[in-house]
């Protein structure tokens, strides 16, 4: 069997409490907005992300990579659940829509949750 | 309506404060999502797309105006001021915060309601036809008995890790609007030969990955064995169902596996063994219950002025048309009030129209509410003479609808919209569709239509038994919705069959036109329903209508 290529990624879960979508920066923090994720191209490095993630069950919920592409923007979703999770909601302008001018975007620098 | 005793209340608000605790531990940190999980679904709590979703039961879909009060409260208070009606009789909130969640709870035990068991391998919510207690073709009320078995299977210690989930749903009448053949046990009151009520027991049934109807099991159950009965099958399921594979797990897979003759003996079996335990208990407790069903001081007056109004504005007589049903007491009707307003969101209900509607069961329909699985609200005791100025406030208040079994009054599950386990969305082709026919102006000419959609495999949406049926799936990263044809929920209960390859998103509601465009050229009459005509002719007409170009393929 041959494995398929390894496609970019960025790491996501739901935020503890409010179980809006977050995803992992760079630096460790969780954003609420996708562009400033880190994008991981390294199926090595993606597998060590998303154990750190899922170490930060005091913060998040339910951690996973969920592939990703670069754009002028940042990282962006190549699949339309992870395009909705960017989002909210298409019959109501609830979810990050309604959010879009809340001031905060992370939250939470990690902290030894085990 | 029944009342909690001193002991269901003090369970409920146990139950609620053990959760408060653990609520309390997962946010500090001394429980994981792993310990937490299985916590927080025992109470109703799912973490969905965006959020959590709360899912608070409605036992058997009745509702007091102090409930439905309720309801309002908390949607406004902790949620954004609306809840989803589901096919199972429940409420969701979409948008709960984790840490008022115990909040939430408290203020539905302040009026008799929880949320335990709308999760987990357990017995389920029970279900029964929203008409019940009201309807002209009914033996009898059967919530008494829904309600015994939501008392039984509440904590029950055998049945709380069940091979998988389980749901009972309960009918009185002969015309079966509790789709009882698509659960794992369905009860339909059936007389016996000397005229007693007991219940036909149906078991097996179920929708989701593999579609079955349900079989009989059993003809005629005297109602004084039902419990032990019902324990009986939940008894051998939790022995015999696979617990080796979640897709093999319901009951329906263990009734196919083994076959029915060995499931009936060993039920058989096991219902001797267990029916002596039960000692009368049980059928002094559903004689209590059953006082507390007692129906309402129906009124007896005049409905001249309803029959006046009727002739006098067409909305009314619409509405009245569609709206109604017969009830059992004359000078009353049963009211659906349609949920389905043409582009809205199926099932939804602000804050203000809960408010709304509480008041108007307590004006006018002796304060009961309930819920039906097609997610429309039923107001089950007017008296005609109050119709028109209900019709009015619901008029009012956008829920005058008036397409209650029409094309427009469509079943559909949240979808990707909300649901984490959906592979594409619902409920925006459910607007659509919705909002196209009203342009058309063809929903009236159409006639009794059910088309019920599904935003995944598990078919919450009940697409099978939806005479068209739509599920959307995933297909390489793209929405695509397949259509059956020909499903039924009623007591002629059938499994749809799928008419072909699917349709992208946005080829989905041109798709749905061509096949009503076909039944309208293909029907003998206009009373000829859809479903009628599909079981006259087949699949082919249809086939041709949503598939044009292999049509053509054929004849060149």
């Amino acid at each position: 069997m041959t494995r398929r290529p390894f496609t970019p990624k960025v790491v996501t879960a739901n935020a503890l409490l409010e179980g809006d979508v977050v995803w992992l920066t760079e630096d460790d923090r969780w954003t609420r907005d996708m562009a400033e994720a880190e994008l991981i191209e390294d199926e090595a490095v993606a597998d060590d992300r998303l154990l750190y993630a899922m170490s930060q069950s005091r913060v998040v919920v339910g951690a996973y990579l969920a592939g990703a592409e670069q754009t002028p923007h940042g990282p962006a979703p190549t699949h339309f659940r992870e395009m909705f999770r960017t989002r909210g909601p298409s019959n109501y302008a609830h979810g990050k829509q309604e959010g879009a001018q809340n001031s905060s975007k992370s939250f939470a620098p990690s902290f030894e949750g085990r | 309506m029944y009342r909690y005793n001193d002991f269901d209340d003090a369970f409920v608000r146990a139950r609620v404060a053990q959760f408060r605790a653990q609520v309390n531990r997962r946010i500090e940190g001394s429980l994981t999502e792993d310990e937490f999980k299985p916590l927080r679904l025992m109470n109703g709590l799912y973490l969905q797309l965006h959020a959590y979703m709360l899912r608070v039961a409605i036992p058997y879909g009745t509702l007091n105006s102090a409930q439905m009060r309720r309801l309002a409260h908390i949607a406004r208070r902790w949620d954004k001021g609306y809840g989803h009606f589901t096919t199972r009789q429940n409420i969701q909130f979409n948008w709960p915060r984790l840490q008022d969640v115990p909040d939430m709870l408290d203020a539905l035990a302040d009026v008799q309601m929880h949320a335990i068991q709308t999760s987990g391998n357990t017995i389920r919510n029970v279900t029964a036809d929203h008409f019940a207690g009201a309807a002209a073709d009914e033996i009898e009320d059967p919530r008494p008995v829904a309600e015994l078995l939501r008392q039984w299977s509440t904590d029950h210690p055998e049945f709380q890790f069940l091979p998988r989930k389980f749901k009972i749903a309960v009918t009185g009448s002969p015309n079966d609007r509790a789709v009882t053949r698509a659960h794992d046990i369905g009860l339909r009151m059936v007389r016996n030969a000397a005229g007693a009520p007991g219940f036909e027991v149906i078991v097996g049934g179920g929708l989701g990955r593999t579609p079955m109807i349900g079989q009989v099991i059993r003809d005629f159950l005297p109602k004084e064995d039902l419990l032990p009965y019902v324990e009986a099958i939940v008894s051998v399921y939790n022995l015999l169902g696979r617990r080796d594979n979640k897709y093999k797990a319901r009951i329906k897979i263990t009734v196919a596996e083994n076959g029915l003759e060995k499931i009936r003996a060993l039920v058989d079996d096991r219902f001797q063994q267990i029916r002596g335990q039960f000692g009368g208990f049980d059928q002094e407790l559903l004689d209590q219950i059953e006082q507390s069903f007692a129906p309402p001081a129906f009124r007896a007056a005049p409905t001249e002025a309803f029959e006046a109004e009727r002739a006098a504005n067409p909305g009314f007589r619409s509405w009245t048309d569609t709206n109604l049903s017969e009830h059992r007491a004359a000078g009353y009707a049963i009211v659906s009030v349609s949920l389905k307003a043409h582009g809205q969101t199926p099932g939804d209900a602000t804050a203000e129209q809960m408010d709304v509607l509480a008041d108007l069961a307590e004006r006018f329909g002796h304060d009961e509410l309930r819920i039906s699985h097609e997610q429309n609200v039923i107001l089950p005791h007017v008296h005609k003479v109050d119709l028109p100025q209900l019709y009015e406030v619901l008029r009012a208040n956008g829920l005058a609808t008036a397409n209650i079994g029409l094309v427009s009054d469509i079943i559909a599950c949240p979808g990707m919209d909300y649901c984490a386990l959906a592979t594409a969305r619902s409920i925006p082709v459910a607007q659509d569709i919705a909002t196209r026919f009203d342009a058309l102006k063809l929903e009236h000419e159409i006639g009794p239509l059910k088309i019920k959609i599904s935003g995944c495999i598990n078919a919450c949406g009940h697409h099978h038994v939806g005479h068209i049926g739509i599920l959307g799936l995933d297909r390489a990263g793209v929405e695509n919705y397949q259509i059956t044809l020909g499903g039924d929920g009623a007591e002629t209960a059938a499994i749809g069959e799928r008419a072909g390859p699917g349709f992208a998103y946005d080829e989905i509601v041109p798709a749905i036109e061509r096949l009503i465009e076909a039944y309208l050229a293909h029907r003998e009459t206009p009373d000829e329903t859809f479903l009628d005509t599909y079981r006259r002719l087949g699949a082919a007409p249809f086939k041709a209508a949503l598939y044009p170009e292999k049509e053509k393929a054929h004849a060149a």
